[in-house]
């Protein structure tokens, strides 16, 4: 299909103009983000419901968690949101060098996030924290302490694969500034990827207290 | 108009390649309707299967574990497979950006996409039914889902998958709606199928990632034993039937919201007059949808729920009926002094009409908290909600593909077969499904292999019907195959209608339009605009 000679080259054909394609794209994306509050909102409320029915054990299988680490993730994941958006003001104000150092910086911190993860998992899995029937942990006061794993390690998890597949984009949105593919006039994908990051990161942000901190 | 136009989006590009590799919603929209025709095929087959298994009692034909797996296999691919992608994803996806005279809807490729995750889906579908076809029902409800031997993993998996197809089908139209209307097109100029595709996505979207998360929670309880929906560990089996439905009710509308804006358009153009209150049969579907996210309880009357909350579930229940209602009595006032012609598509929608007031009014019934402990779980229900998703949402989809067949592939049909088949169509159904209200009133409880002596003659009944159901859709496919090659030339517009599809030539342009159209007249102003039919 041959692109009229008059658009530019970013703008697909059934479009009038840039600015219904990137009001389009804002709008799609939002809805995306839409499902994926959902898609939490079903792992929410099964943590609702298991908190209100065994609140003390919940309190004591929280204490299980470790907050320094919990809260070092936080700051690296609001830092990162930081850098995103400074990766796309700098595409705005059409510095691709900054971008590109942003870009990098949210992948770094993305990546610190999974480390202490990674080393958060392997510690309770060393020691049988685990769901379900794989729970073979005997520290814990109150009924059924496997539910409370079950839910941190299904919540978590999930947050989990979003980031990593946050870094896999964000990967290609830095593959593609480099190839100058975006400018002042044309960054979209990279706003997306913003919002979709800092929904993740906003995940986190409710993760966090929920699991971590019970008082 | 004798000829097909020579542009058109069948005959160009030309090669497979062109087709696996489309952005064109025109020939996305085609891959679906045959993928989802050949599921209901099968959906049919496993039907026939098991009425001809309850022709008698006892063993006629299969084990009982057999019949197990074939009912369930019936519902999830009729479900999942057939019905909820039928009318968008099919006849929306082809109609859609016509309707609005846009060239496309708003992302192509991800249109794509979805066509090939819906593919992706079904072949874990498939390849559960190789692997040990599941007998846990469509529904999967915990905690025999999480004990039997059969494939559930796969299948829920199919489904999980299947859900990401749904999503960005209704994400793209409603992006395609907002953002891509014709100049001048405001949204109540909209035709009602477009706002029924709009209520339609909304669901898509906001309940479709519940059902996702539910069918990974079953998943890993499958595989890991996470514990959440098993009492013995602390957990709730009631809790998935809240999940399970919270998405699954909504997804009843995600079935019939479409269909009923397809029988908004056929009234209208079949009764050559302009449709009867417009903004209400717009506003009732956002009611529909709105209210389809606050009823899911109703399933759970007999599980254990508390008798509060079942009161309140069964009182939203009842609301269900007020813009359903409006949009039924807005038809039959569309067509009051109307000139009708009994097309084909005017059939299916005059079916749709008599069959959907009887289902729809058998769920007040079975929204009644008292009636409903005495009809749970038996053929009433069964009946009733073949009567709303077969009667309705089918023969909306079969008046939607007679209707837009000559826009599609630019041929005609025979007139007198369709109305044949469209007869026999109603004639089985009726035979088929009305006598299970009978069985169910008497306590026939569904899904089951065996039965009382009692019920034979009903049950044997019920089965000829599907065989004249079968008759009818065989009919069907053979008429419409045969039209395709020898069918009369439609041209740009056979049934006269104002909506903008019909104003391209047909099969449409590759790009739909030559340009983008003007908004002359209203979608509906049959009183004002007079357009000739191009068969006449």
């Amino acid at each position: 299909m041959a692109i009229a000679t008059t658009h530019a080259a970013h703008l697909q054909n059934h479009y009038a103009d840039s600015e219904q394609q990137r009001e389009s794209a804002k709008l799609g994306m939002w809805i995306f983000l839409l499902t994926e509050v959902l898609l939490f909102g079903g792992l929410f409320v099964t943590y609702g419901i298991f908190r209100a029915w065994y609140p003390e054990m919940f309190f004591n299988a929280h204490k299980h968690l470790d907050v320094l680490l919990g809260s070092v993730n936080t700051i690296v994941l609001i830092s990162s949101s930081v850098t995103m958006a400074l990766a796309i003001r700098s595409l705005q104000v059409n510095s691709k060098q900054h971008a590109i150092m942003f870009l990098i910086l949210t992948l770094l911190f993305a990546a610190t996030f999974m480390v202490i993860k990674y080393f958060e998992y392997s510690h309770k899995i060393e020691l049988g924290q685990l769901p379900g029937r794989m729970y073979t942990y005997t520290g814990v006061q109150g009924s059924n302490p496997h539910i409370f794993f079950s839910v941190y390690f299904a919540m978590t998890a999930l947050h989990g694969l979003h980031v990593l597949i946050g870094m896999i984009v964000i990967g290609w949105v830095l593959y593609r500034t480099i190839k100058n593919h975006f400018s002042h006039e044309y960054y979209t994908p990279v706003e997306m990827t913003g919002l979709y990051w800092h929904l993740v990161d906003m995940i986190w942000i409710f993760l966090f207290p929920l699991l971590y901190l019970i008082g | 108009m004798n000829k097909i136009p020579e542009h058109n989006y069948l005959a160009e590009p030309k090669g497979l390649k062109s087709w696996l590799l489309t952005l064109d919603h025109k020939r996305i929209g085609l891959m679906y309707l045959f993928a989802i025709m050949f599921f209901f095929a099968v959906g049919g087959f496993f039907a026939v299967l098991l009425r001809l298994e309850l022709l008698n009692p006892g063993k006629d034909l299969m084990e009982a574990d057999t019949y197990n797996q074939f009912f369930t296999l019936h519902g999830a691919i009729m479900i999942f497979l057939f019905i909820i992608p039928s009318i968008p994803a099919a006849l929306g996806n082809i109609t859609l950006p016509l309707m609005l005279g846009a060239k496309d809807v708003a992302f192509p490729r991800l249109n794509l996409a979805s066509w090939y995750i819906y593919v992706f889906g079904s072949l874990f579908a498939v390849f559960s039914i190789l692997a040990g076809a599941v007998d846990t029902g469509w529904t999967f409800y915990t905690p025999y889902s999480t004990t039997t031997g059969t494939s559930v993993i796969s299948m829920t998996l199919g489904v999980f998958i299947l859900g990401f197809s749904s999503i960005f089908t209704g994400l793209n139209f409603i992006v395609t709606i907002h953002k891509l209307r014709a100049p001048g097109l405001t949204w109540f100029k909209l035709p009602l199928f477009v706002w029924g595709l709009y209520a339609t996505a909304i669901i898509q979207v906001l309940a479709t990632p519940v059902l996702g998360i539910t069918m990974v929670l079953l998943i890993l309880e499958r595989v890991f034993g996470i514990g959440i929906f098993d009492p013995a560990m602390g957990g709730d089996p009631v809790l998935y039937q809240h999940f399970f439905w919270f998405y699954s009710h909504p997804a009843v509308y995600i079935m019939i919201l479409p269909g009923m804006g397809i029988i908004s358009e056929l009234i209208s153009v079949f009764s050559h007059k302009k449709i009867f209150g417009y903004k209400a049969i717009a506003f009732s579907s956002l009611g529909i949808a709105f209210i389809s996210f606050l009823v899911w309880g109703h399933h759970m009357f007999t599980s254990g729920q508390s008798e509060f909350a079942a009161m309140i579930f069964s009182f939203l229940t009842f609301l269900v009926g007020i813009p359903s209602g409006i949009k039924v009595f807005n038809w039959i006032a569309t067509m009051y002094r109307g000139s009708i012609t009994f097309e084909a598509p005017m059939l299916y929608a005059l079916s749709f009409l008599f069959l959907f007031t009887i289902g729809g009014l058998t769920g007040i019934f079975l929204g009644a908290l008292s009636v409903d402990v005495h009809l749970h779980d038996t053929y009433f229900i069964v009946a009733h909600f073949h009567y709303v998703m077969m009667g309705g949402t089918v023969m909306a989809f079969l008046g939607g593909i007679h209707y837009w067949w000559p826009k599609i592939f630019g041929r005609m049909y025979s007139e007198l077969w369709a109305r044949v088949a469209a007869i026999i169509i109603f004639i089985g159904f009726n035979m088929t499904f009305f006598t299970q209200f009978i069985l169910g009133s008497r306590g026939m409880p569904r899904r089951y292999y065996n039965y009382l002596d009692q019920f034979q003659p009903l049950h044997a009944f019920s089965s000829v019907g599907s065989w004249v159901l079968g008759v009818g859709f065989i009919i069907m496919a053979a008429y419409l195959i045969y039209s395709l090659f020898k069918g009369r030339i439609a041209g740009n517009n056979p049934w006269g209608a104002l909506t903008l599809e019909w104003k391209t030539t047909s099969p449409p342009d590759p790009h739909n339009f030559k340009e983008t159209p003007k908004i002359d007249y209203g979608a509906y102003d049959y009183d004002t605009v007079m357009v000739e039919s191009t068969i006449r």
